[in-house]
């Protein structure tokens, strides 16, 4: 097990085996996706309350948890790579941002244009979640800034590193503060006590979007990370070998 | 050296540099007024922008006078480690025997004295022209006091991140104003509370909870970014 690790930290191991996992993850993620999109859009019962307009849920949770996932993956390989020195978790960190950014702006778009029809509004400044995912955007923002401002890769891994951790503190307590407004958003629905509490036929395509779109995600993430690791080795052996050999 | 040695001199080293850094402000007095001269006019500008009318200022005045603060309080953070960049005394830091973060702490506390303090004292004066009673006017004193202290250890971390690189203003501002968020809504929206006459100890615990969170880590943060940023 041990060794399987300490391998999988080797850039040319690990280019190898990302290769192999990526369609193992992208296939079935797009397939749930695409049973998502359909039952969610044709299958799904209308909402008694809000009509046809809850189903811009099926791309708007699963957005807003992933871009949760992506600040977690991003702070807890910067952290590892930190303190190991595992230059992998750097590439890791390095590749999560962009995506993380990306469905963070997902996320406050459809919950936007949501919006519209329910409060009345594109922007409500009064809801907490929509708030502090504006600026979960703008921490993304200030780490892909920090990064691209230093040219020297080994020192803006550290120095985002740091960004990463101190802003992985702040994320709960920035939660907690724009909480302490009054909330318009309905409270939560999917996790709490007693079961989740939506009609199965609404919840099963909910449940398959949040499942494929992690494995999209996954799939995503190890694709921006070879591109990463083949550029950070650009001088190694290994990768010349690769290019010379005109395998992938 | 024993236990008793070290923590002397982290003591002393914390002092000294403190001191060292209150002497430089004092011989540069520019230094320290300027952030508080553009307190002052961007606490202005909102007047001009939104109209003469006492009540909507009486209103929006916390909200103002902590945005201020924030932007000024990032106006002086920007220097706090660039002459001791650019004339070597950060290198000596970094070899001196007192822990990094003990004198990273003494730089942070010599830079809250000469801006959050300042901003602390000169509020009341600003605060006359939006209308704020005397009463809601001490604890806008009161939650500046809390939350200065965490602006300047949360962007002593962004200070020493960017220390030496170019367009490093824009790229400060860019990383603490995100993380600065929760001190500024229990800031302005504590004063906002009290100004309507509710209850303000909830707002107040959380501001001095934030400063000692940050007194207790950002030193460190600051210390490892220092070292990286210095190589």
């Amino acid at each position: 097990m041990w060794k399987f690790i300490h391998q999988l930290a080797s850039p040319p191991h690990f280019y190898r085996i990302a290769q192999i996992l990526i369609p193992w993850l992208a296939v079935p993620g797009l397939l749930l996706i695409g049973y998502g999109t359909y039952a969610g859009l044709f299958l799904a019962p209308m909402d008694y309350q809000q009509g046809d307009a809850f189903r811009i849920i099926y791309v708007h949770v699963p957005s807003a948890y992933l871009s949760m996932l992506a600040y977690m993956t991003m702070a807890v390989s910067a952290g590892i790579g930190l303190i190991w020195r595992i230059k992998l978790s750097h590439a890791v960190a390095a590749a999560a941002a962009p995506l993380g950014a990306w469905f963070t702006f997902l996320a406050l778009a459809t919950g936007s244009i949501w919006g519209k029809p329910m409060w009345g509004t594109w922007w409500e400044w009064g809801d907490p979640r929509l708030t502090s995912e504006l600026i979960m955007l703008f921490l993304y923002f200030g780490y892909m800034a920090l990064r691209g401002a230093i040219d020297d890769t080994s020192k803006a891994d550290r120095a985002s590193a740091v960004l990463a951790l101190v802003g992985a503190v702040n994320v709960p307590i920035i939660h907690f503060s724009v909480e302490w407004w009054s909330s318009l958003h309905q409270g939560p629905t999917l996790i709490k006590e007693g079961g989740p509490a939506m009609d199965p036929g609404m919840l099963y395509p909910l449940l398959a979007m949040i499942l494929g779109f992690t494995l999209v995600f996954g799939a995503l993430l190890l694709r921006r990370v070879r591109a990463e690791v083949l550029f950070r080795e650009r001088r190694t052996r290994w990768v010349k070998d690769l290019v010379l050999s005109g395998g992938n | 050296m024993n236990t008793e040695d070290e923590s002397i001199s982290m003591f002393s080293g914390i002092a000294g540099i403190a001191r060292r850094d209150l002497l430089l402000a004092w011989k540069r007095p520019g230094d320290v007024l300027n952030p508080l001269f553009f307190f002052a006019m961007v606490a202005a500008l909102f007047p001009l922008a939104v109209g003469p009318s006492p009540e909507q200022l009486k209103l929006s005045g916390p909200a103002v006078l902590w945005v201020a603060a924030l932007l000024s309080m990032l106006l002086s953070l920007n220097s706090l480690f660039l002459s001791d960049y650019e004339d070597g005394s950060l290198d000596q830091m970094l070899v001196s025997p007192i822990p990094l973060s003990a004198l990273a702490l003494g730089k942070t506390l010599a830079h809250w004295l000469t801006s959050g303090l300042p901003l602390v004292v000169v509020s009341p004066v600003v605060a006359i022209t939006f209308q704020m009673p005397f009463s809601v006017t001490g604890y806008l004193m009161l939650t500046l006091l809390l939350g200065t202290i965490s602006l300047s250890l949360l962007g002593s971390v962004g200070a020493a991140l960017t220390v030496g690189l170019h367009r490093g203003t824009a790229l400060l501002s860019l990383l603490i104003l995100p993380l600065a968020m929760p001190i500024l809504i229990f800031g302005a929206r504590t004063v906002s509370l009290v100004a309507s006459g509710d209850g303000v100890a909830g707002g107040l615990y959380f501001l001095a909870a934030y400063a000692v969170l940050t007194l207790s880590f950002a030193p460190f943060a600051t210390a490892a970014a220092l070292r990286i940023s210095n190589e």
